[in-house]
């Protein structure tokens, strides 16, 4: 055994391969910092080809934006938001050792995003009535557009799919997290778990902020 | 510097722990680097066999000795298995694994677990491959162009793209891991400036495959969901456009030569400080050097495409940045070089690789100018001068830096030394089989044969000969090290912790090392490569 | 075959010895570069071998002056490699004025050329000496690529667009043509040959050539079969825009920039009408893809073509009465 473990007394959360809990919180939150950064590339490559395509095809992309639900989406807008608050504030309740109050702000957070994957379930929904959904059933008002009008809702279904499954897997990781504030590992000493999830919670809400535009305000003011 | 008298410990990383279990339940990055070992070997023989196979068939001018349906799925597993399954991951995933921890001063890489996942994720992406080799294969290339992979394959590609999907997730979580484990945990006085060079280079690689592999995974991905949904990204006749395909595959794929490169790179500046016990000459420029190829590595991905219909200005404007991504790799060949003047020059096994690196990365190197000049690349790109190139570099570069990096710590890694007299001998059939096989095929592509031709025509046999005996050749070359490699596990002579008389932080712990690699936190004070004071404990 | 050497291929077109000496000039390069390396390599080597166990190396760190020379004389040297690539590129890219045309389709696994004339060749293209040719490629499936060593040239043949490449061939004789972009199963069948021929030889070639009518006459007929004549009428009193003297203009679209009506947008406007709509007209038009194949839709372009020559009537006056289309410039083809 290494001389200094001897007398080195286990502190809670530390990872024997660190010093102390601060290089730890510093590394923990680079390694969540650079993941991000991965993610950026990801959604980045797909949101390029939207961004040709929509340069390419405007008006089809136009009349095919404009039958998503604005109503819908801005609600959903709104949820995220203010589910990133409900995180920020479970950052904030974990720093100050509040146990209660941080469980509490990670369910408000879980429960918004339900709120949002439900909304989301019912758009969907709304797409495959009205044939909106690529394939052999597709069928667009406008036949002048229809070619064209796949391509949109294809990155659409995409676009708005990818992030969906990074919100569930969001999902996850607060329940990991609220088990773990349940049982007090999370403490005013040790509370970075709960600052790297709310980054990727953060993360999973820009995408958002850069989808809603992107999917369903093109044109709007023309029409 | 500090050594161990102590030719092998009583405990050690090897066998702190017995049972397959405490295998493939290690969080030890040194034992997650043999597991990584294992799997990269397994594929890199996987890929071989279908390069003998397609040089057996190339042997003669008709497509005789399979199918054209089986040719193109050899050619393209082929492709597919060395550059996802080995190329990309051998050194970062081995050598880097093992050795960026010590080099650094640090028990272990920032983060364990995750380390362990990654090589799970692995192989995971290799039995995805792997399933869809056995279960009829695949035939699109590994550069799966559209629309003929999205509409017109008959073949697994779906299984293929998820394959390389799940398995990039281990080269960007490894990269995340080095980035965060070099940026937080070196030890005291460890300085930037004071990491070998081999850590600069795993640097650069990791930034590679941090921003670069998730375009790849968003492109299968594409590329998966088209053939299963007909979305027509990248079909013409639903409105898409593919060529667009190719610039999202090369934003990618072109970094990731220099993800398959730099790591190599990085082990020639230590065999080279090692093999000469002299500081690389102008260590700043080369450790500049390695960001600097990274980071113009993703401006020049065009020069894949100056025949695919790409604008005449965006040609220009990529040629002339592939120009300049080619300086900062002169300058590591000429820094190498120089190290070697008024040099204590060795001639042992992983020298010869390291001179063998040098001299064959300096020809591909140089054959990359006659491709970022546009004129001639029209006449040259898609022929097998492309395919010389290209092997060049992986196989004369990257595969003799990872041979020679694997003789130069596999004393570290399994406490043994191997027979030199039968390593010196590999190194030499590999070098000669290496030149027969490939410097034909530049001639032959300037001729104009092109690349993936099952049959081709008759004038062009003799070329194809040299280049079939070159492989059969290489192919022994190839086979050696693996049997003398593991009967020194068991006979060979133990190595003592530092045999080659090496500075660096790796040899001053035993051979093998303990699992917390150190028994005290070193402290650095002294520059890398410093050999000013005479060498202890060196075993002639 | 043709008459090159076991290590060299022929040179037969204008471009061929331009890129020969580039590449003469960088095999020169190469050489010296790497005979410099693996003669330090070994000289060093040899010299300074390592003599007793324990003996170091001199302690050098480096040295600026070799830093700054070892950067800078290879960065001017690759400068002037790229300007001289760029500018044989720049004239593969820019055919002349006056060429040859002839449209070639790619298709798993076979080339079919088409010459305007009206003779249909399968894998072999018959060409006269000393002119320059332009051929307009287009792909029916996936990519594949033109290519004939002794020429030089290469491009992709691509679905859903047109590229052009030309050639000017110096030599008569027979060469081989490759397709090089793998495209599938029989990729290295899809080759075949361009034939070469004196101009006397290829008038008499020409003359024997198939009774069928021209690409334009067949497009003309075409044009009336589909009923693209009850739209696009000569006195502007259709709902599409007038076609006679069209081809080679410029026009103004619906979303205000302007486009010159070359084949790639005839081809474009019958298979994606809506995409780029004339200025001042509806997007009524429907859609013929997949009514039209490949070659019918080069005999319609041919058409459209031949009406450039026509009378050169007003600018067309839409049904609708808008701003008539910008006024047209002719534009160099």
């Amino acid at each position: 055994m290494l001389p200094e473990a001897a007398h080195q007394h286990h502190v809670p959360g530390l990872a024997h391969h660190f010093d102390n809990l601060e290089q730890q919180a510093e590394a923990t939150t680079l390694g969540m910092w650079v993941f991000l950064v991965t993610e950026v590339l990801f959604f980045g490559g797909l949101f390029m080809v939207y961004t040709v395509y929509r340069n390419w095809y405007p008006d089809a992309f136009a009349a095919a934006s404009h039958s998503l639900d604005i109503t819908l989406g801005t609600i959903n807008t709104a949820v995220l938001i203010t589910s990133s608050l409900t995180m920020a504030l479970a950052v904030h309740a974990a720093q100050l050792g509040q146990r209660k109050l941080l469980m509490l702000f990670l369910v408000a957070t879980m429960a918004l995003g339900a709120v949002f994957l439900g909304i989301k379930s019912v758009e969907y929904y709304q797409k495959f009535v009205e044939h909106h959904v690529p394939g052999a059933g597709f069928n667009f008002e406008e036949p002048q557009y229809a070619v064209h009008a796949q391509i949109f809702f294809s990155l659409y279904f995409v676009m708005t799919g990818l992030h969906a499954l990074h919100m569930i897997i969001g999902f996850g990781i607060m329940t990991f997290m609220l088990w773990w504030a349940w049982r007090g590992t999370i403490t005013a000493e040790y509370y970075s778990p709960i600052e790297i999830a709310g980054l990727y919670w953060h993360f999973v809400d820009i995408v958002w902020i850069f989808l809603f535009p992107l999917l369903y305000l093109l044109g709007r003011h023309a029409h | 510097m500090p050594s161990s008298t102590v030719l092998i410990p009583p405990r050690h990383y090897l066998n702190d722990g017995y049972g397959i279990k405490s295998w493939l339940l290690t969080r030890d990055h040194k034992r997650i680097a043999l597991l990584y070992l294992a799997s990269v070997t397994f594929f890199f023989f996987v890929g071989g066999a279908m390069a003998v196979l397609i040089r057996l068939d190339l042997a003669t001018p008709a497509g005789d000795l399979v199918t054209d349906e089986t040719y193109n799925k050899l050619f393209t597993m082929h492709g597919v298995m060395m550059v996802f399954f080995f190329l990309i991951p051998a050194i970062p995933s081995v050598l880097g694994n093992f050795l960026v921890p010590i080099m650094i001063g640090a028990k272990d890489l920032a983060f364990p677990k995750l380390n362990l996942f990654s090589w799970y994720i692995f192989v995971i992406g290799g039995l995805f491959t792997l399933y869809a080799l056995v279960t009829g294969g695949v035939d699109t290339g590994w550069t799966f162009y559209t629309p003929f992979s999205t509409v017109s394959s008959t073949t697994n590609v779906i299984p293929t793209a998820l394959g390389i999907f799940i398995t990039g997730f281990s080269s960007i979580l490894t990269g995340l891991n080095f980035i965060v484990t070099i940026h937080r945990m070196r030890a005291p006085g460890m300085t930037w400036f004071r990491m070998p060079l081999f850590l600069w280079s795993t640097y650069a690689t990791s930034l590679i495959n941090v921003l670069g592999t998730p375009v790849i995974a968003i492109t299968v991905l594409l590329v998966a969901a088209e053939r299963v949904f007909h979305f027509g990204f990248f079909d013409p006749r639903l409105g898409g456009d593919p060529v667009l395909f190719q610039h999202m595959f090369w934003f990618y794929s072109h970094p990731a030569v220099y993800i398959m490169v730099l790591p190599a790179m990085g082990v020639i500046s230590e065999l080279v400080a090692a093999g000469c016990r002299k500081p690389v000459f102008g260590y700043p420029f080369v450790a500049f050097a390695s960001l600097a190829i990274a980071v113009l590595g993703f401006l020049v991905w065009g020069h894949h495409m100056f025949v695919a219909g790409e604008s005449v200005y965006s040609a220009m404007i990529f040629s002339i940045l592939s120009f300049l991504v080619a300086i900062p790799s002169a300058v590591k060949v000429f820094n190498w070089t120089a190290t070697m003047y008024k040099g204590a020059v060795s001639w042992d096994t992983a020298m010869l690789y390291a001179y063998g690196f040098i001299g064959l990365f300096t020809i591909g190197g140089l054959t990359g100018l006659f491709l970022a000049a546009i004129g001639l690349d029209v006449h040259v790109t898609d022929t097998y001068f492309i395919v010389a190139h290209f092997h060049y570099i992986m196989v004369g570069g990257t595969i003799m830096g990872y041979l020679g990096g694997l003789h130069y710590w596999w004393p570290k890694i399994s406490g043994r030394l191997y027979n030199e007299a039968l390593a010196k001998l590999s190194a030499g059939i590999i070098f000669i089989g290496f030149n027969l096989t490939f410097f034909p095929q530049f001639v032959v592509g300037y001729l104009g044969m092109p690349r993936r031709y099952h049959a081709y025509p008759p004038d062009f046999q003799v070329l194809n000969v040299l280049s079939s005996a070159g492989a059969s050749i290489l192919g022994v070359g190839y086979l050696l090290p693996m049997f003398y490699l593991m009967w020194s596990l068991r006979y060979g002579r133990l190595a003592g912790s530092n045999p080659w008389g090496s500075v660096g932080l790796e040899w001053t712990t035993t051979s093998p090392p303990p699992t917390e690699n150190f028994t005290e936190t070193p402290v650095v004070t002294w520059e890398a490569y410093d050999y000013r004071a005479p060498v202890e404990g060196h075993v002639a | 075959m043709g008459s090159g050497t076991p290590l060299f291929p022929e040179a037969a077109s204008t471009m061929a010895s331009r890129v020969d000496n580039l590449y003469f000039f960088l095999l020169a390069l190469a050489a010296f570069f790497s005979i410099l390396i693996a003669g330090l390599i070994v000289y060093y080597a040899v010299k300074y071998h390592r003599r007793t166990p324990d003996q170091v190396g001199a302690p050098i760190h480096g040295g600026m002056a070799l830093e700054i020379g070892w950067t800078v004389i290879p960065l001017l040297i690759t400068m002037v490699i790229f300007v001289w690539g760029a500018s044989v590129y720049y004239a593969m890219a820019r055919p002349p004025d006056e060429t040859l045309n002839v449209y070639v389709v790619g298709k798993q696994w076979m080339w079919k050329f088409q010459h305007l004339d009206g003779q249909r060749e399968i894998n072999e293209l018959h060409v006269p000496v000393g002119r320059a040719v332009k051929l307009i490629t287009t792909s029916e499936d996936v990519i594949h690529d033109f290519f004939v060593p002794a020429f030089r040239i290469k491009a992709d043949v691509v679905p859903g667009r047109y590229i052009n490449i030309w050639f000017h061939a110096t030599k008569p004789g027979r060469y081989r043509l490759f397709c090089a972009e793998y495209c599938g199963t029989r990729h290295s069948g899809m080759t075949g040959e361009v034939i070469v021929m004196e101009p006397s030889e290829y008038q008499a070639w020409l003359s024997g050539g198939a009774a069928e009518g021209s690409l334009a006459s067949a497009g003309a007929k075409l044009f009336q079969d589909l009923a693209c004549n009850t739209c696009h009428r000569p006195d502007a009193q259709g709902r599409g825009p007038v076609l006679d003297g069209l081809f080679g203009k410029t026009v103004q679209l619906q979303n205000g920039e302007t486009v010159t009506v070359d084949e790639a947008y005839v081809r474009e406007s019958i298979l994606h009408p809506t995409a780029q709509v004339t200025s001042g007209f509806q997007p009524i038009m429907p859609t013929f893809q997949g009514l039209v194949t490949e070659e019918q839709l080069l005999e319609l372009v041919e058409y459209v073509k031949s009406l450039a020559a026509r009378s050169e009537t007003p600018a067309a006056r839409p049904a609708t009465g808008a701003p008539a289309p910008g006024e047209a410039t002719p534009v160099k083809r």
